[in-house]
């Protein structure tokens, strides 16, 4: 039903095949994507599975949540675009969405 | 025992004479401008204040057999016995709570009256509600020592401004840093043991390494760098704040000792930044580089509560996890031979260490309104003890919870570091420590096998061990080879 991208910080992309309903956190560690780690299991209360939307989608995806900021601006690499995966459902509306993640995870 | 290990490395120390010369100078100029005295002097009268409000009991604690679990009434149960731990009886006291109460009312601990939060989900979902439970005004069952001020113990906003402010010197990037310089010291440490008699693993190797990290961390003067263990111990140990050994008497000094030295630590630095020596990784260069924290000295209790905070969050956490790795290893031994036939296991091996040891027991909140939890009426004011000690060992979550499993699937999953704005911020650095020990352990020793069994810490909250006697077989010469492995995002 289409694809998702993970662009890892050094530029290698990472397509995954999109699954209804899935957190875009369990796509990313079920279809090994290094550099998420998902370690609270997608209760947005590790920050671990920090993504930073491509300009073009933000509108589509939305901003980030109170509840994903209170983690993720913690991070040092937190921008606008920034949200947690685990709190992005995938839907047929995020065919070819673009993430980029950053350096590090906290 | 010190002396032992540390000849080769005096090149990397700091300079130890130049630092006995600034804390002279220190303590001559600084009085004016840099009130560290008034620090004492204010510590002094809490704690007088305490004592003569009646506020410290001073609790001595005398152990005793501690019964099965099925021999005592549900409501009289208390988890907060120091010597649960030492005597085995927490896991099976846990699991009697998750089944039967897993939000528990005790009404009258030595500690005063507390909930216990027992099962996974319901200790990630408290840790994750800072809104309902606060942190404040400290996160140990009891009162501790003194109130230095920790972000560790602190509300939004507050503590995301001053956990931002020093988060730097543990972030990934920072830690890259230093990676080499954390391994060197590992190593020297691991070549000077013994191999040809049993010996204390937590001495030599648990208290040892982490000791050396937070020199490290802190630029710390290397050879005195047991100063930073003993001041953690002693404040961590507080009798009235865990149940622990240390007494009142033993306080005032340590306190007043870790003040005078931290604050001689930031004038020292400032003196060899303005001498030219170039920018190290460590915390007080972070901080005097940064503009939001350039002058924090002119704040002493923010600045010695994010120090303490730092030496007391990484020190008896990592060490026990050092001494548990090999218990655990030892408990399960197919587990080593698993390792030894795929170090490519070690990052999450590292992960499943945390999760089966759980360093620190629980974390403390205070419920800020009446709220309806788990089918108890909490009321505004009560205590809450989260027990991750529990939740780890919850079958809800995992599978086979009480078997230590080095490739566990969900072993991240773990919640040994909590949940929430306060999630361990010295998590990367204490999975990488664990890393580079395990690391370069396989690369030296064949067996690494306890001999009886270790003696247990006297705590409610650190979950910990004060010997554990080994013997290391080493490998045959020509079987070394590296296996260094590639950090993962996680590691
Ligand atoms: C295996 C080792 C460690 C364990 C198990 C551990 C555990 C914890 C736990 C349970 C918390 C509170 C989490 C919560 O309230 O939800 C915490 C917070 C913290 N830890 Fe660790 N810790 C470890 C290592 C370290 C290290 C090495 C450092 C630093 C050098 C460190 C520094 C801190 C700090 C500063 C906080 C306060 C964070 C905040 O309030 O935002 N910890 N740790
Ligand atoms: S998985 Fe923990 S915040 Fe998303």
């Amino acid at each position: 039903m289409g694809t998702i991208t993970f662009v890892e910080h050094d530029g290698t992309p990472h397509q995954v095949e999109l699954e209804d309903g899935s957190s875009l956190m369990e796509l990313a560690t079920n279809h090994g994507v290094p550099g998420i780690d998902g370690d609270c299991g997608g209760e947005a209360s590790c920050g671990t599975c920090h993504v930073i939307v491509d300009d073009a989608w933000i509108t589509t995806t939305g901003t980030r949540t109170d509840l994903e900021s209170q983690m993720v601006e913690m991070s040092p690499e937190c921008g606008p675009n920034s949200r947690l995966a685990c709190q992005l459902r995938a839907s047929p509306a995020l065919d070819g969405l673009t993430v980029h993640l950053p350096e590090f995870q906290m | 025992m010190f002396e032992q290990t540390t000849t080769k490395r005096e090149t990397m120390t700091t300079n130890s004479t130049l630092f006995q010369r600034t804390k002279v100078r220190v303590t001559d100029t600084v009085q004016a401008t840099v009130p560290v005295d008034r620090v004492i002097q204010s510590v002094a009268l809490t704690l007088k204040a305490k004592r003569l409000a009646g506020m410290m009991k001073a609790l001595r604690f005398e152990e005793r057999p501690i019964p099965d679990p099925a021999d005592v009434p549900l409501e009289e149960i208390d988890v907060s016995n120091p010597f649960m731990n030492r005597q085995g009886q927490w896991y099976p006291y846990f699991a009697r709570l998750r089944e039967e109460a897993p939000v528990h009312y005790q009404p009258k601990s030595p500690f005063g009256p507390f909930w216990s939060v027992t099962r996974y989900a319901d200790i990630q979902a408290v840790d994750s509600n800072a809104e309902v439970f606060s942190a404040e005004p400290y996160i140990v069952l009891g009162p501790p020592p003194f109130n230095a001020e920790m972000f560790i113990a602190m509300d939004p906003p507050k503590h995301d401004v001053q956990r931002r402010a020093v988060q730097g010197v543990v972030a990934p990037k920072n830690l890259k840093e230093m990676e080499s310089l954390i391994r060197e010291r590992v190593q020297d440490v691991l070549d000077n043991l013994p191999t040809d008699r049993p010996f204390d693993w937590v001495e030599r190797v648990s208290k040892e390494i982490t000791g050396r990290m937070l020199a490290t961390l802190l630029d710390f003067p290397f050879e005195e760098r047991h100063k930073l263990t003993y001041w953690s111990d002693t404040i961590s140990g507080s009798a009235d704040a865990t149940g622990g050994t240390t007494h009142q008497d033993e306080l005032f000094p340590a306190a007043v000792d870790l003040a005078r030295n931290f604050t001689a630590l930031w004038h020292d630095k400032a003196a060899r930044r303005a001498a030219g020596e170039p920018d190290g990784f460590d915390l007080i260069t972070l901080m005097q580089t940064s503009e939001d924290t350039k002058d924090l000295i002119k704040k002493p209790f923010e600045f010695l509560g994010n120090l303490t905070l730092l030496i007391v969050g990484g020190n008896d956490t990592t060490r026990n996890s050092m001494t548990g790795g090999v218990l655990a290893l030892n408990r399960f031994p197919d587990e080593f031979e698993k390792l030894k036939a795929d170090p490519k296991l070690i990052p999450n091996m590292v992960s499943e260490i945390i999760r089966w040891q759980t360093p620190l027991a629980y974390m403390r909140r205070v419920a800020k309104r009446d709220v309806h939890f788990g089918g108890q009426f909490i009321r505004k004011g009560d205590v809450v003890l989260m027990w991750y000690v529990s939740g780890n060992r919850d079958e809800r979550k995992f599978e086979n919870a009480d078997d230590f499993i080095i490739d566990r699937k969900n072993a991240r999953n773990h919640m040994s570091f909590g949940f929430g704005v306060h999630r361990c911020m010295g998590n990367r650095l204490a999975e990488m420590q664990l890393r580079i020990l395990w690391e370069e352990l396989l690369e030296r020793f064949d067996r690494i096998e306890v001999i009886g069994e270790p003696s247990y810490v006297q705590s409610n909250f650190v979950k910990g061990y004060s010997d554990m006697q080994v013997q290391l077989t080493p490998k045959p010469v020509r079987e070394q080879t590296p296996v260094r492995v590639e950090a993962t995002s996680g590691a």
